[in-house]
């Protein structure tokens, strides 16, 4: 058994960023434990089939009529640490509508709800890692983070992969936003280029004729050690 | 090879899409063996944090994984028994789960994996939960043996609590919850 590689350093945000105020009271201030991987952290969920409908995927033909927005296909590989497809994987995402509001209790952003738009999605990785939605680009949206804050345009992504230890919770922005410079939450990342691997690509391959806009988005997960775990 | 992607924090408005039914029942409240564990999560001043979502994974009451990396193939598995457990927390912080004491496996005392997840965590945390009642052999476990401020050992060790087992989660502060670098 090879347990899970760590990211090299300045992938991950600090817990600590100030800049995100609720990170403030929230972020843990003793040093974590370092844990040797078992068969606890090797192993993971594996389900999802029998909790995937067959619309799942499609956030624009959950209700009776279209939900306003530009049409966009979300499509990419889910890959490990090695370039290899992880298959079979649940891939959820959630995300505001077109006006920049959540159907959700707490979002006070006065910007209209749409009775079309849940903005829930869940599709299971093929055998080449890929996943495919149908949705409608998110607006962007205000919070109280700091004077005049604007999170830029996102789709939220919760991902499994093949253990317990590669759990990864992230956020998919749309090229060129210019809210990039002034959000902490983006800006946590501190390398340029690991922030880069967070922003979607257009492609015009992807993109169908008369219907919907196209963006590629890879996940890579972590990778597995190269030397066996000690018994 | 190719970069990892980095982390975001799950946000305040996950609440619509993540959770489902059923989500914190890993056996029916039926079950024989059924234990419940209930806790809440606290920030840096002590306050609930209403907007988290907590993760577990667990052996089943053999101690065998639902997965195709735990070959102990003498051990059963339970056909109903997936081993992973989701539960939003309420206006109060709270979360519980209905499951079962896993088995010990590899080596280690009996304990639920717990991953927390929350707006102003821009990683997701990872601790676990001991049985109270498994003096020896959290006395013997590689990682409960590794900590070595009995204060922060006894925030992984659940408490029995008029039958429950009472798991808080802290953190940040004083009697914060250890948090695991896995």
């Amino acid at each position: 058994m090879n347990g899970y590689r760590h990211d090299p350093p300045g992938t991950h945000p600090d817990y600590l960023s100030p800049e995100y105020r609720s990170t403030r009271l929230r972020a843990p201030d003793k040093p974590l434990i370092i844990l040797p991987h078992t068969l606890s952290e090797i192993t993971g969920p594996v389900y999802g089939h029998d909790r995937v409908g067959p619309l799942d995927h499609d956030l624009t033909r959950q209700h009776g009529g279209e939900p306003l927005g530009e049409r966009i296909i979300v499509t990419g590989r889910v890959l490990d640490g090695d370039g290899r497809p992880v298959r079979n994987s649940l891939v959820e995402i959630w995300q505001c509508n077109a006006a920049g509001r959540y159907i959700h209790r707490a979002d006070r952003h006065p910007a209209p709800l749409d009775p079309n738009f849940t903005g829930a999605g869940r599709a299971m990785t093929d055998d080449e890692g890929r996943y495919r939605f149908i949705t409608i680009k998110p607006g962007a949206y205000p919070w109280g983070n700091h004077d005049n804050a604007w999170r830029p345009a996102h789709i939220h992504f919760s991902l499994f992969g093949t253990a317990f230890a590669t759990r990864l919770v992230t956020q998919m922005y749309f090229p060129g936003d210019p809210l990039f410079g002034q959000d902490p939450i983006f800006q946590s990342v501190r390398d340029p280029a690991a922030r880069e691997r967070m922003i979607a690509r257009f492609d015009i391959g992807t993109t169908e004729p008369e219907w919907a806009l196209g963006y590629q988005f890879d996940i890579v997960l972590r990778g597995r050690e190269a030397t066996p775990m000690e018994a | 090879m190719p970069d990892p992607t980095p982390s975001q924090t799950v946000g305040p408005f996950f609440e619509y899409a993540l959770p489902y039914e059923g989500g914190e029942r890993l056996v029916s409240p039926g079950d024989p063996d059924a234990i419940r564990v209930v806790g809440g999560v606290f920030d840096g001043e002590g306050a609930p944090v209403d907007d988290a979502l907590i993760e577990i994974w667990q052996a089943n009451r053999a101690g065998r994984y639902r997965h195709p990396e735990d070959t102990r193939e003498e051990l059963p598995l339970e056909d109903a028994f997936t081993g992973f457990g989701r539960c939003p927390t309420d206006a109060e912080g709270r979360f519980e789960f209905v499951t079962v004491k896993p088995g010990a496996a590899d080596g280690q005392a009996p304990h639920l994996s717990v991953c927390v997840l929350a707006r102003g965590l821009l990683r997701h945390l990872f601790t676990r939960m001991y049985f109270p009642d498994e003096v020896e052999a959290n006395d013997a476990d590689p990682l409960l043996r590794s900590i070595e401020d009995p204060t922060l050992r006894t925030t992984l060790i659940a408490r029995q609590l008029d039958g429950v087992l009472a798991f808080d989660i802290r953190l940040q502060g004083e009697r914060q919850t250890a948090f695991l670098d896995v």
